[in-house]
């Protein structure tokens, strides 16, 4: 267990020590400081401002080789800070890039945590219930109906339902964000609504064929031969057993819930962390972008071994070693 | 004459195929008394397992009774609705497979599951039935039944799986089992362990066993009965003595040819040409007759129907006719 | 030589190329019997995906007018279906006569059946027009990252080793961002701009197929007839090219459908963050979007692209569902 645990975590460190060498590659080779000081001072701009900029902003130093001092270079100072979790400061306005971050998480998890855990309520009893009704009617009509929902941009989705709801219905404001509980759940509302209503399809569908499948078993059949009825078939058997699957899809998107929703977020004016990425791509924010392509593949790095750790309480099978 | 347990007749079971429904249980009649042990033998393919499965109403989608009549402990099965056809699945027949790696839940220790089956059909505590649980664990062979009961199905070996099967089966006393291959997969010295333990629990309870099998040595050793299926139909149905001992039917005769314990002796051993043909692909008159050493005239266009023999023996064999008739 | 040569003999190279694949898979019994049962499953979608293939095939093949007959720019078989002058100064309504705001009459009253956008061009045509971008993005974003995909999958799994050691971290790096972000940083590195956009859609959608053909190849390596080839000498560049590729075309075909729908999806989303591709109907929907809080609303430019897209989507999903079914009824059931 232990070694496996160590195993694990080194693979996810070589996981995540590979994620800032592309990040590096992409931002300071590819996209080179040069590149991203003339699209923050313009075209127009002489190179002394040009050069001011770069070193204001940290990207002054030789990129890989510095014959002078051979650990002071950008590569190194790259690694050495993103480690460290020294981000500095962005490349826009000049703020700590770590406060935004922390300040943007509250406002992200605010809104992912009820999207995920009434997508999740909901996309799986939809599915167990279209299950049990397998080959009839019902499942048909949502079969189709999953594919249908699924077929529609999220920004369709994002706009009907400002329109409808927002604007010609009234119900809910169309965009915004307040911290005070009662505030916010009213803001909240129109966005967890898309974001359920855009989800629900593909959720569907992968929920039902995973039902549909385990429910095809020969334990099945036993539970049937001893007379058990079929709502606890479904309920005990069946769900117990599809839970090994599903897991696999729902807990790595767990660490996720902090990062919130790009789309989302900013279309709906939640200050979270997906409205924080959105601005920093339209001001050309590198320094912001690197920090959070680099949050996220920590996140998804602790989601993967969270995975394999929820498998162990899922399936008696599964002894990690 | 003792009790019917079951008494099945003109059972038809059909799939979609390709031109409309095909009949891959076609016709089937069977009877087995309290106490009694019929076989149901046949290849592979000729529609054992969905008899049995239809007994229960445990035919899969999109397969369906299409005709028949089954009684099983003196209740009309088809015509039964859902909450008693429950309380009948276990109680008035319960079942076992060929699979038991797959048969059982993996997520659930085996005890729960024993557990299960018997609260299913009786109010009793959490408690009493864990007791009752460890009881038929130990009734089955299972060595150390009070640590076994919280072992979920992978720690368990091929033939203790088999019997926490037939543990679960036991669970609400059923007046008939219906074993589906019940040693197929397991090693040969398991088998016969399974097999003994099958015998044991009959002469001790009275419970009546429908045993499907493709290995006439099994049948030798387990049943009273006899039923032999061919292509969907019974194609001949006697005593055990009588079947194995002075089968009449071209089929019969050739399956045993194939066997070296039975084959009568000095016989070479012989295999049965071609194999069986797929639903919905059976031949006209006797389905039998593309593969039969004594096919003549009529056997391609006329269904030959039973012949009754001596002492309850019946075949559905023109060849056998004639030779009764002569 | 102008930019449309070269597009009309990328588009004749690819039609040839398609024709070749389509006369391979002919021969083969499986293919023809697969191919024979989604149109069975899937007439009405299939010929709405050819429907919208040869609306693209038509704006992609394009020549300019002798010199003095008016228009100078190469112009579209699908353009020449519409007048030269096809364009208004500004909003007009679907069949109007006369401008939407002002009143001031149209050039072609009644001859926009989808009305004009802002700038007075015709909706329609636009909304057609979407349909050489979409296949462009789906289409051709595939072709280069499923082959790729193929080549490292199948190296890494046929050969093991440190080869297998580099392309699992290269997966495993790629997978550890998520794919919307590591496209915006892609572009954002790259610079804004169709062909930018394609190689990041490339990059991202490559990893989840590499990862499934490298399991797959694993599978196939240890089975039975493909270490009798082993056994009697066959050369591996040859095993890989009779066994195991071929056993791995199905798992290609459905991914490429699959593929497919996401990409264009994913495409209307990075238009809207202004990453997008010009001309296409994510790009037509971001701008629609102010549109709908006009009074009165402008609805025609949402509708048509919407409705584009939707149908578009729709009938691949369809068809990538048939196609799962008929190939593979197992080993894709994952999320795509």
């Amino acid at each position: 267990m232990l070694a496996y645990l160590v195993r694990r975590l080194a693979w996810g460190i070589v996981t995540v020590l590979g994620v800032l060498l592309f990040l590096f590659l992409l931002f300071f080779m590819l996209a080179t400081p040069d590149d991203i000081a003339r699209k923050a001072v313009g075209e127009k701009a002489p190179q002394a401002v040009l050069d001011q900029w770069k070193l204001n902003h940290g990207y002054d130093k030789p990129r890989i080789w510095n014959p002078e001092a051979p650990g002071d270079t950008m590569l190194a100072e790259h690694f050495r800070r993103m480690l460290t979790f020294d981000f500095g400061n962005s490349d826009a306005d000049d703020t700590p890039i770590a406060d935004r971050l922390l300040g943007g998480a509250g406002p992200s998890l605010a809104f992912t945590l009820p999207l995920f855990v009434s997508g999740l309520v909901l996309g799986i009893s939809l599915s167990l219930f279209v299950a049990f009704f397998r080959d009839t009617y019902i499942d048909r009509v949502g079969t189709v109906i999953a594919v249908l929902a699924m077929s529609v941009s999220t920004l369709l989705y994002i706009i009907g339902v400002q329109f409808l709801l927002g604007k010609l219905l009234r119900w809910f404001p169309i965009s915004g964000f307040d911290y005070s509980p009662e505030v916010m759940v009213r803001f909240l509302a129109l966005p967890v609504i898309v974001g359920l209503v855009s989800g629900i399809g593909s959720d569907m569908r992968f929920y039902r064929t995973v039902f549909v499948e385990e429910s095809s078993r020969d334990y099945v059949r036993t539970a049937r031969a001893k007379g058990c009825g079929e709502g606890r078939i479904m309920g005990r058997h069946v769900l117990r057993n599809s839970l090994i699957p599903i897991l696999t899809n729902v807990v790595v998107t767990i660490p996720f819930l902090f990062t919130g929703s790009l789309l989302l977020e900013s279309f709906f004016g939640i200050p979270g962390l997906g409205s924080i990425t959105v601005d920093a791509i339209n001001a050309n924010d590198f320094a912001t972008l690197r920090v959070v392509v680099y949050i996220d593949s920590l996140l998804f790095v602790a989601g993967q071994i969270a995975t394999d750790f929820s498998y162990t309480l899922a399936d008696p099978r599964v002894r990690l070693g | 004459m003792s009790e019917r347990v079951l008494e099945a007749e003109g059972l038809v079971v059909t799939f979609p195929g390709d031109a409309g429904r095909t009949a891959v249980v076609d016709h089937v009649d069977l009877a087995i008394d309290a106490g009694e042990a019929l076989a149901l033998v046949g290849e592979s393919g000729c529609g054992k397992s969905m008899t049995a499965l239809s007994l229960l109403r445990l035919v899969p989608k999109p397969g369906r009774i299409e005709a028949g009549h089954i009684e099983i402990a003196g209740q009309d099965v088809l015509a039964l609705p859902i909450p008693a056809l429950r309380s009948l699945r276990g109680r008035g027949a319960a079942m076992i497979f060929q699979e038991p790696m797959t048969s059982l839940n993996p997520v659930l220790t085996v005890g729960a599951q024993v557990v299960e089956a018997i609260r299913l059909h009786e109010r009793v505590g959490a408690g009493e039935a864990r007791r009752r649980a460890a009881n038929l664990f130990a009734r089955v062979g299972i060595p150390d039944p009070d640590a076994r009961i919280d072992a979920y199905p992978h720690q368990l070996s091929g033939g203790m799986k088999q019997r926490a099967m037939i543990a679960i089966a036991l669970a609400a006393r059923p007046k008939l089992l219906i074993a589906d291959e019940p040693t197929t997969a397991l090693d040969v010295t398991i088998q016969a362990q399974i097999l003994d333990l099958l015998r044991d629990l009959r002469h001790d309870s009275g419970m009546a066993l429908l045993l499907i099998t493709h290995d006439l040595g099994i049948v030798n050793e387990v049943a009273d009965r006899v039923a032999v299926m061919y292509a969907g139909q019974l194609v001949e149905t006697g005593s055990r003595e009588l079947v194995l001992g002075a089968a009449r039917h071209p089929y019969t005769q050739g399956l045993l040819r194939s066997i070296p314990a039975l084959a009568p002796r000095g016989a070479r051993l012989t295999e049965i040409p071609g194999s069986v043909p797929s639903a919905g692909a059976w031949p006209s008159g006797c389905r039998f007759h593309p593969r039969c050493p004594r096919a003549f005239e009529p056997c391609p266009r006329i269904d030959p129907g039973w012949t009754e023999l001596r002492a309850g023996q019946r075949a559905r064999c023109h060849a056998v006719a004639n030779e009764e008739a002569s | 030589m102008p930019l449309h040569v070269w597009v009309n003999g990328a588009v004749a190279l690819f039609a040839l190329g398609a024709a070749v694949v389509a006369w391979r898979l002919r021969q083969s019994a499986l293919w023809r019997e697969a191919g024979r049962e989604l149109w069975h499953r899937r007439p009405l979608a299939l010929a709405f995906v050819a429907l919208y293939g040869a609306v693209a095939l038509c704006d992609a093949i394009s020549w300019t007018d002798a010199e003095g007959t008016g228009v100078r720019a190469p112009r579209s078989l699908l353009e020449r279906a519409f007048p030269a002058d096809f364009h208004e100064a500004s909003y007009s309504a679907p069949l109007a006569s006369v401008e939407f705001y002002g009143g001031q009459p149209l050039h072609h009253p009644g001859a926009h059946w989808l009305g004009t956008d802002i700038l007075g061009r015709d909706v329609l045509l636009q909304a057609l027009r979407g349909a050489r971008v979409a296949l462009l993005v789906g289409g051709l974003t595939s072709l280069i990252a499923i082959p790729l995909a193929l080549l490292f999958g199948v190296a890494a799994g046929y050969r093991g080793g440190w080869l297998d050691d580099v392309v699992l971290f290269l997966i495993s790096v790629l997978f550890a961002m998520p794919g919307l972000l590591l496209l915006i940083a892609l572009i954002m590195a790259l610079g804004r701009g169709p062909v930018q956009v394609c190689v990041a859609l490339g990059v991202t959608g490559w990893v989840s197929f590499a990862r499934l053909a490298r399991g797959e190849t694993l599978k196939l390596r240890e089975l039975d007839y493909v270490q009798a080839a082993r056994a009697l000498g066959v050369s591996e560049l040859r095993i890989v090219v009779r066994h195991v590729v071929p056993n791995l075309m199905h798992l290609v075909v459905i991914t490429f459908v699959l593929m497919f729908s996401g990409l264009v999806l994913t495409e209307a989303v990075l238009a809207w963050l202004g990453l997008g591709i010009d001309g296409s109907w994510g790009q037509m929907i971001d701008r629609a979007r102010d549109e709908l809080s006009r009074d009165p609303i402008i609805w025609w430019n949402l509708a048509a692209a919407s409705a584009a897209l939707f149908g578009l989507i729709l009938a691949v999903n369809l068809v990538g569902d048939a196609v799962r079914d008929i190939l593979d009824p197992r080993t894709l059931r994952e999320r795509t």
